[in-house]
């Protein structure tokens, strides 16, 4: 008798929340009087990534609407979003990735789902599609090569770059390459193939340098490192090269190394599990620990505090973050450069093609994107972000850019930067051989032909 | 009124033992049958790529652990591993072997999982029960940290997240989701009537007679070690071929750690919410956990829109999900499956109320 109950009562439900549905699509509908042009936003808002989704996603969506209210839209053309939650799951990603795929009669341009797996998962689809592959300093190494990727970009890094200016980072503060010889470094990483990714370029440049390299994987999501410090400890390790995701897994890092005694200032974390958020999950044992930046966090650039200005200050409430003190966060700066590519990609491609003040296709935005050119101090002076990021440029072959970092310190409630300037690998040039050689193969396995790039 | 068993007479042996003596019944798989095939002239590259196919998929992982679970008897928490044999088994026989078709390649890739399936079922013989289900978390974790520490299994790949091939048979490339679509259903649907006649025939009913009490299942003639491990082959086999087109039809990636004990555990639930020991209740179970989350994410981005915050939009979504769970266990802990019988019973007599 209560199963009928139920099932009546369940269905009636299901049926009142599908008319409201109904009802809801049917009663927005976009009077075509402004051009529109609409962006994805696979966001991240639970389970344990949820600081960096939260984070980034906010930022790319408050730029989105600073450029709506501030500029009345791109050129004259306004930008939507719509959002889906992917709970950093690959399976959940490729199902938001389709459903996001078309609105109305416009298709999503790009597709930045912020996380190395989440990337992988699409990235044979995205050519098809006509959809950029957005993966700003993760995602897969390779396709930093764009005779082989032309849909993939990097903008503006890469882990192999990454592990190489950590690398370099710790040579010069070793005295030199050739203090290097003997020593131990650590790689500790989340087992997933965002923790793997870095190891080619480290195991290569170990092998140059004459370093003992020893990794040590930690099973997903990463809660319980206790053996591994032990196993640090053990091996004399005398940097540890951190890689892992999630302020959880962050802050377990730095309390068990901690509980074993393992100087703070000889650990580095990466870009991806290498925020406040993250720090502060450590506590006050955090101190001095060393963490890469793609972008400098801060409000101090004129971008950001005017965003504030704009979207936060007095009643405005038009802002995407649950806690507005996260303006100018780590992740919060990383969303908005994510953002911010967006848009002078769209110029760029409105510019290429004769389309300014109009919405354009996947094409036309993946030629505004490889047009990417921030080398001009007075472009990101004119943007607002000058110092947030390094200047560099992107090309038909090149869809890395930069590969700059810069490193800095947690002094237990903020980030110092202590690197003189951006900083890359010490042979850039290796790095680059290695990724080429690496795309290459993978064309020569897939019987993809390389595209013909001038420079 | 129109479910009426009424002036149907089974006159011989082979009418009695068919699988849907009704004629309603019949006719109702046809039309379901009908419309399968027909779906993706309607559906869009939305509804087949990211609703359907992974939801036969699952259907298909769900009933290989509902054979091992529901009619068995055997609790078993390894079924995501012996998906992740499938896959990569897949993608070796692919790679390994020059032409190999598609389906072939499936097979044999059911085939491995089943072996490693037989091999974890060992431990069933000594113990059960939630012993049992301890021991096959085994399987779980072995399986999944052996692929990542033999690279021979993923070609050697650096990151260890492989493209997986197309999909080609007969010289075809099966590309499109229409056409992986009806891959997906044309395998699903046959191992789901094996499997039906499976569990109503001999075989089923000693696994019935097993999970009922072993000690009268042996003292009647069973061998419960082969009883037992026909079950794990079975139930791995299914999982695999499941697997393996989870990983080519769905995801297109082959990678281990897209088969997590998480998917281990969903698809425990997915058995357990459909129905134990019900062939449908797998294909309502993986509907009810795959789609639930996709339908209130959409619904409640589409009804609240921008206006309320996402992130409480999507902690809320996750509550109302755990909340549906629970009322569901306790108001029909026979699962969704329970609810179709009730729900037939009832038509039979309907308008009328005796």
């Amino acid at each position: 008798m209560l199963s009928k109950v139920v099932l009546r009562r369940g269905l009636g439900r299901m049926g009142v929340a599908g008319a409201l549905l109904a009802l809801v699509t049917a009663s927005t509908p976009a009077p075509a009087q402004q051009a529109e042009q609409y962006f994805s936003i696979p966001s991240t808002r639970v389970g344990p990534y949820n600081a960096q989704g939260t984070g980034i996603y906010g930022g790319m969506i408050d730029y989105l609407n600073y450029v709506n209210i501030k500029h009345g839209g791109v050129n004259g053309v306004k930008l939507t979003y719509e959002e889906c939650e992917t709970e950093y799951n690959a399976a959940r990603s490729v199902e938001c990735y389709q459903r996001l795929l078309n609105k109305g009669d416009q298709k999503m341009l790009a597709w930045d789902p912020y996380g190395t797996p989440l990337a992988y998962a699409v990235i044979g689809r995205v050519a098809a599609d006509n959809v950029v592959l957005a993966q700003a300093g993760y995602g897969r190494t390779d396709a930093a090569d764009g005779r082989v990727w032309p849909w993939v970009f990097g903008a503006h890094s890469n882990y192999w770059s990454q592990i190489a200016m950590k690398l370099n980072f710790i040579q010069e503060k070793e005295g030199g390459i050739d203090k290097m010889k003997g020593k131990t470094i650590v790689h500790l990483h989340i087992d997933t193939a965002y923790g793997r990714e870095p190891l080619p370029a480290m195991r290569q440049i170990a092998k140059d340098w004459g370093f003992n390299l020893v990794e040590i994987p930690i099973a997903p999501p990463g809660l319980e490192q206790q053996s591994q410090w032990l196993q640090i400890r053990q091996a004399k390790a005398d940097w540890v090269t951190f890689w892992g995701a999630g302020a959880g897994m962050s802050g377990t890092a730095i309390t068990s190394a901690a509980r074993v005694g393992f100087p703070r200032n000889k650990i580095i974390f990466v870009t991806f599990g290498g925020a406040e958020e993250d720090m502060i999950a450590g506590g006050a044992q955090s101190k001095d620990t060393y963490v890469v930046a793609m972008v400098l966090p801060g409000k101090q650039f004129p971008l950001i505090a005017d965003m504030e200005k704009v979207l936060y200050s007095g009643s405005a409430g038009k802002g995407n973050m649950q806690n507005p003190n996260r303006v100018g966060t780590i992740y919060y700066n990383r969303g908005v450069i994510a953002a911010v590519n967006f848009v002078e990609a769209m110029k760029n491609a409105q510019k290429l093609h004769n389309k300014v003040g109009q919405a354009i296709t996947g094409a036309e935005f993946r030629d505004g994107y490889e047009a990417l050119d921030y080398t001009s101090d007075a472009k990101r002076k004119e943007l607002g972000i000058e110092g947030m990021i390094p200047g560099y440029k992107l090309s038909c072959r090149d869809h890395e850019g930069a590969g700059k970092f810069q490193m800095m310190q947690w002094d237990g409630s903020k980030f110092q930067i202590v690197s003189k300037d951006w900083m890359g690998a010490n042979d850039p040039k290796m790095i680059r051989t290695l990724i080429e050689d690496s795309a290459e193969k993978y064309a020569k396995e897939n019987n993809i032909t390389l595209r013909d790039c001038p420079n | 009124m129109f479910y009426r068993e009424a002036g149907q007479f089974r006159t011989s042996y082979a009418q009695d033992s068919q699988i849907f003596p009704l004629r309603q019944d019949r006719i109702g798989i046809a039309i379901i049958l009908m419309a399968a095939v027909l779906l993706p002239f309607v559906a869009n590259a939305y509804w087949l790529s990211a609703i359907l196919i992974p939801w036969l998929v699952l259907s298909l992982v769900a009933l290989g652990q509902n054979i091992l679970m529901g009619y068995a008897g055997q609790l078993s928490l390894g079924s995501a591993g012996f998906m992740a044999v499938g896959a990569f088994a897949c993608y070796n026989f692919i790679l390994r072997v020059e032409g190999i078709p598609f389906v072939v390649a499936v097979a044999l890739s059911g085939v491995c999982a089943a072996l490693v399936g037989i091999v974890f079922g060992l431990p069933s013989l000594r113990i059960r029960g939630l012993y049992l289900a301890v021991a096959t978390l085994a399987s779980q974790f072995f399986i999944v940290w052996a692929l990542d520490k033999f690279p021979w299994f993923k070609n050697y790949d650096p990151a260890g997240v492989i493209t997986a091939q197309p999909i080609v048979m007969f010289g075809h490339n099966f590309a499109s989701p229409r056409e992986k679509y009806w891959v997906v259903l044309v395998i699903v649907a046959a191992l789901a009537l094996l499997a039906k006649n499976m569990a109503r025939g001999s075989v089923g009913r000693g696994w019935m007679a097993v999970r009922d009490m072993d000690v009268a299942a042996e003292a009647m003639g069973l061998s419960l070690l082969r009883t037992k491990l026909q079950a794990f082959a079975i139930s791995s086999f299914y999982c695999g071929v499941g697997g393996a087109l989870f990983a080519f039809a769905y995801l297109q990636t082959v990678e281990p750690s897209a088969f997590t004990i998480e998917l281990s555990f969903r698809i425990l639930f997915m058995v357990i919410i459909g129905g134990l020991g019900t062939i449908m209740g797998s294909f309502l179970g993986a509907a009810f956990i795959l789609l639930m989350p996709i339908f209130l994410n959409v619904s409640f981005h589409g009804v609240f829109g921008q206006s309320v915050d996402a992130s409480v939009i999507s902690a809320v979504e996750q509550v109302i999900f755990g909340v549906m769970i629970i009322a569901f266990l306790i108001y029909e802990p026979l699962g969704l499956a329970r609810l179709w019988q009730l729900t037939k019973e009832r038509l039979r007599l309907w308008p009328f109320s005796h």
